[in-house]
């Protein structure tokens, strides 16, 4: 714990990505693009945690998220934690969780479903928030967790 | 004339004072369907998948209402096959229309629809997913043969794994009380989310491979449907089960009275001819039936009472 707050000191403008799944880490780094990104970075995995066991965390220096990168974390990483910094304070700390509601993030795995097929958005209701299940709500296909890709 | 728009995408949203009202509409279609009603109403029925009898009665129930019916049977005869958004198809005929018919192969295509139109949409059939006006008619007929919908034991026979008609009866049924048991070859059972569904809504159901006596003589109703040698993964099972699925007339002999035998049609083999002279055979009745349910489904989406 001391370890992350002197992750999170350490940044004087930027956000922190908390509490992300030790095997979600790189996840995280392709859907917000990090590897492309020219400010510092900072990537730790496996890093012990008294709640997760492992976890892993990225701090990003000058760099805030929208609210569509957001939603689509809260997708593929429910549960971690945003921090926002601002001359060395936290101005924000946001516990992210799933949404009732997705949209347009996710692509539909049937591929008799009619989002696959018209130029249209996709919408999801999220039915089971502890194992992430979703459903389309166009086809009513249920998705599981493990099997849900982004658009 | 200007009209409340109210589309019938999938028996999930209706409520069981809607789907009771339907049910009375209906009747009074069954007394008298010619009313000439919807006089200066132009139908539309757009059938990008051809369905012959579910068009033709959609087009009896618009035409005894005194409605004009435009429209296609088949998408190889419209411009969806040239690459034209379903978007704009709709668009297009909801320039015409004042309400659309429609069924398609893609699933979610009505929702879509809806969605996109300014007049309403009835779901005439959406792939694999949603068929309204079949369960709609499947509930009239149980409940003018039977007089209610509670408290009655329904078997669902064949097919329970693909057939869409019967998870949309459970779906309009979870308003009622009655008893279900699934009779299905191993390979076709009730899906896992349909029982989940069944608990969840408290739908008492049991289910067995085997198609007995016993099973038909504590039936009110009995709703059989197809079992397709390609739905088979294993040819071999297909052919252990595929006679243990046909109802034959000698095992009605101890029937209840009031049982009645239904079928969402077309069959093969399922129901033997002979069983179409029991007066327990309704197969033909409920897709009867059909016009009275469309002609009130079509009133419904138009805001039209009678
Ligand atoms: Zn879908």
């Amino acid at each position: 714990m001391e370890k992350t707050k002197l992750m999170v000191a350490a940044l004087e403008n930027g956000t922190v990505i908390d509490h992300i799944p030790a095997d979600k880490v790189f996840d995280v780094v392709n859907l917000l693009n990090i590897q492309n990104m020219s400010t510092p970075v900072t990537i730790g995995a496996n890093l012990s945690s008294r709640k997760m066991g492992r976890k892993g965390i990225i701090k990003i220096a000058d760099r805030y998220f929208t609210d569509e990168e957001v939603n689509k974390l809260s997708v593929i990483v429910p549960n971690i934690v945003l921090t926002t910094i601002h001359d060395y304070d936290v101005t924000e700390k946001r516990h992210i969780t799933m949404p009732d509601e997705i949209h347009n993030i996710v692509r539909c795995p049937n591929p008799k479903c009619i989002t696959n097929h018209e130029p249209m958005h996709t919408t999801f209701d999220v039915i089971d928030k502890d194992n992430g299940t979703l459903r389309c709500r166009y086809c009513n296909k249920e998705i599981r967790k493990e099997d849900i890709r982004l658009l | 004339m200007s009209v409340r728009k109210e589309s019938l995408i999938s028996l999930e949203e209706l409520t069981k004072d809607k789907i009771l009202y339907l049910l009375e509409q209906a009747e009074k279609f069954e007394a008298e369907p010619n009313r000439r009603i919807l006089e200066g109403v132009v139908v539309a029925t757009l059938f990008f998948e051809p369905s012959t009898r579910t068009r033709l009665s959609f087009e009896t129930a618009a035409n005894r209402l005194g409605a004009r019916v435009i429209g296609f049977s088949d998408a190889a005869t419209t411009s969806s096959t040239k690459g034209e958004s379903l978007k704009d198809t709709i668009m297009m005929v909801s320039n015409y229309a004042d309400v659309i018919i429609m069924r398609h192969y893609l699933e979610g295509a009505a929702r879509y629809a809806s969605e996109v139109s300014p007049v309403p949409i009835i779901n005439a059939g959406d792939g694999a997913n949603q068929h309204p006006s079949q369960t709609m008619l499947d509930l009239y007929s149980i409940r003018k043969t039977q007089g209610r919908l509670d408290d009655l034991d329904i078997t669902l026979v064949g097919d329970l794994k693909y057939g869409r008609t019967v998870h949309s009866m459970l779906t309009a049924m979870r308003h009622f009380s009655s008893r279900f048991r699934f009779i299905a070859p191993a390979e076709l059972e009730m899906p896992q989310e349909y029982k989940e569904y069944c608990c969840a809504n408290h739908i008492a159901y049991t289910e067995s491979s085997e198609f007995s006596y016993d099973v038909i003589n504590g039936s009110d109703i009995i709703y059989m449907t197809r079992v397709q040698k390609e739905r088979f993964t294993n040819l071999m099972e297909y052919e252990s089960v595929k006679d243990s699925f046909i109802l034959r007339n000698q095992m009605l002999k101890n029937a209840r009275p009031n049982l009645r035998i239904l079928h969402p049609l077309p069959r093969v083999n399922e129901i033997d001819q002979d069983v179409d002279s029991n007066p327990a055979a309704y197969y033909f009745q409920q897709a009867k039936n059909g016009l009275y349910v469309r002609e009130a489904l079509i009133c419904h989406s138009l805001g039209i009472d009678i």
